[in-house]
């Protein structure tokens, strides 16, 4: 089987990120940026189904400015085999991205899309669930475990209160979550062999969609700040400040 | 944006109504204080008839919508957004809260409208114009939609929960919508027995981070929890060396909480940690480490051995 993997660039998520003072956005310029954690995850799951012997060929696509094609390098060192970078400048939505992925999907006629459940920046959770949408492919979101078994994916699923396992007919659409798996580092020859996997770059306006937002940012602050807090010095103050002051206990 | 139509998307479990829920519907009150309009609420399940029954009697609603087969018992994306798409078309405004369920379905269903929509919103600013956290709660963003129809997951805990009146007063309507899934079937559902208030609905919320240091010590949490009415929650480092199971973790990629009271003990305070709980009334950290960053925006904080002080405040509360 074809493994299809979806990718972001997003700041680092140990960054500590910088609202700009004009409220136009966050801070972007010299910031640290990497592959989405729950993308790298996304990765490593069809790097492992790769190894198993069940998938032959891992392709990851990521869509942006020329700057992600340094994540898409950092995904082929990891395992991926190929790369499809789709030069996007202007902002777009979800929406648009879902679109996009759909029309790489159906160039590529994958088994499967992995990708992570939200980005760290938008912090949306959407595309996965837009592209399954858009295909009228099953969906799993917010996968712990995915087994292939023939034409079927098994996906348990963190929801709250619990898991469950849905059963996917392929082909199918699956976001990851955080305990999916651990994903392992690029080694120094991975990492040089990295540089001759190949990677295609795509032009979006090739692929039929158009690329809009219907959402306007009109603004971006930072939010109201919690007031300093005091340090109590034993047990029995606490309860006391917890009691007669904050009012939270009885 | 004149005179709303808004469908409010009601989370249950075919027996009772999600809490969440009437967070959402307050995030509609306001929407239709906003603009004017009218507010439809939407149970999309299998024998749920008492759902509907409790959800009738949520004064300035007005009508449920029951679209009520056993095909749709299993709340799986692939069918109830067809159920959304094939309704879509009488409103302006779909609202349901960000829970497992509302992340799974609303997008999807807003793909199918072609629309955009809008994630975990916390405030309503106009029929159009809504606010909702990024980079991990870090930043706030305005976002003004051009979308005829306005696809929306709220944060349940950024709206107060509007309460049911005493008689039922809206009207029951069922539908007969038939969406068989075709690609997608539910094998199996593991809950996890809650003896203690659930997570993202308690007033007192304790939290364990890796520096409680094992599953057992988790039990010193649990009875302080118990003394307190409170629920047990834990950071991911909890949650990664199994100490406790991952949907009690809370942060940017597990619960988003916001009690009365907050207790995180032996948790480092990393933003995305934070994201789940900067928003509680009251916070006290329990730390061991002086410069841990949870102290920055703790109310109380404690620095201490978490072995000594929770034996004592078990003893004390």
């Amino acid at each position: 089987m074809k493994v299809l993997v979806a990718i972001k660039r997003v700041i680092d998520p140990y960054t500590k990120i910088r609202v700009k003072p004009d409220g136009s956005g966050v801070e972007q310029d010299n910031v640290k940026m990497a592959i989405n954690p729950f993308c790298e995850i996304a990765v490593e799951e069809a790097v492992r189904l790769k190894e198993s012997g069940v998938c032959k060929e891992v392709v990851v696509v990521s869509i942006g400015g020329v700057s992600c094609q340094e994540q898409l390098r950092n995904a082929l060192a990891l395992g991926a085999d190929r790369a499809i970078h789709v030069d996007v400048v202007q902002t777009y939505s979800p929406l648009t991205t879902a679109k996009l992925l759909n029309a790489i999907v159906r160039q590529e006629r994958p088994d499967l899309v992995l990708m992570g459940k939200q980005s760290i920046d938008n912090d949306n959770n959407q595309v996965a669930q837009m592209l399954a949408g858009l295909a009228s492919w099953s969906q799993a979101t917010c996968a712990s475990k995915l087994e292939i078994e023939g034409d079927k994916a098994l996906v348990t699923r963190e929801v709250d209160g619990g898991l469950e396992t849905l059963q996917l007919n392929l082909p199918a659409v699956v976001s990851t979550d955080l305990r999916l798996n651990e994903p392992r580092y690029a080694s120094l020859p991975n990492i040089m062999k990295a540089k001759r996997k190949p990677l295609e770059v795509v032009a979006a306006d090739s692929l039929g969609v158009e690329l809009t937002s219907h959402h306007q940012v009109l603004e971006v602050v930072v939010p109201a700040s919690r007031s300093a807090g005091v340090r109590v010095n034993n047990v029995a103050e606490l309860i006391d400040k917890l009691k007669n002051q904050a009012k939270v206990i009885e | 944006m004149s005179h709303l139509n808004i469908l409010v998307l009601a989370q249950h479990n075919n027996q009772n109504v999600h809490a969440d829920t009437y967070s959402a519907l307050t995030a509609a009150l306001q929407l239709r204080q906003l603009a004017g309009g009218h507010i439809d609420m939407l149970v999309i399940g299998s024998q749920c008839q008492q759902v509907g029954q409790s959800l009738s009697h949520c004064a300035d609603v007005d009508r449920v919508l029951m679209v009520d087969r056993p095909i749709y018992q299993d709340g799986l994306a692939e069918n109830h957004a067809m159920v959304l798409q094939a309704l879509a078309k009488n409103y302006t405004h779909v609202v349901t809260p960000a829970t497992s369920y509302g992340k799974d379905v609303m997008p999807r269903f807003a793909a199918l409208l072609d629309v955009d929509m809008l994630s975990d919103i916390v405030t309503i600013e106009s029929a159009d114009t809504v606010i909702r956290p990024i980079y991990a709660g870090n930043a706030l963003a305005r976002v003004k939609t051009q979308d005829s129809l306005v696809v929306m997951t709220i944060r349940a805990t950024a709206f107060d929960k509007a309460s049911p009146a005493d008689e039922a007063r809206a009207e029951v309507v069922a539908l007969d919508l038939d969406y068989r899934p075709q690609l997608t079937q539910l094998i199996k559902r593991e809950q996890v027995d809650l003896e203690r208030p659930d997570l993202t609905q308690a007033q007192v919320v304790i939290s364990g981070g890796r520096g409680v240091g094992s599953k057992e010590n988790f039990a010193m949490l649990e009875t302080l929890a118990d003394k307190l009415g409170a629920a047990i929650g834990a950071s991911r480092a909890a949650v990664d060396a199994g100490f406790v199971s991952n949907d009690l973790q809370v942060g940017q990629t597990g619960k988003i909480v916001a009690p009365q009271l907050y207790i995180a003990v032996g948790i480092s305070g990393a933003i995305q940690h934070v994201a789940g709980m900067k928003d509680s009334k009251v916070i006290v950290a329990i730390n061991s480490d002086p410069d841990a960053p949870i102290f920055e925006i703790a109310d109380y904080g404690l620095v201490g051995d978490l072995f000594e002080i929770l034996p004592e405040l078990i003893d004390k509360v």
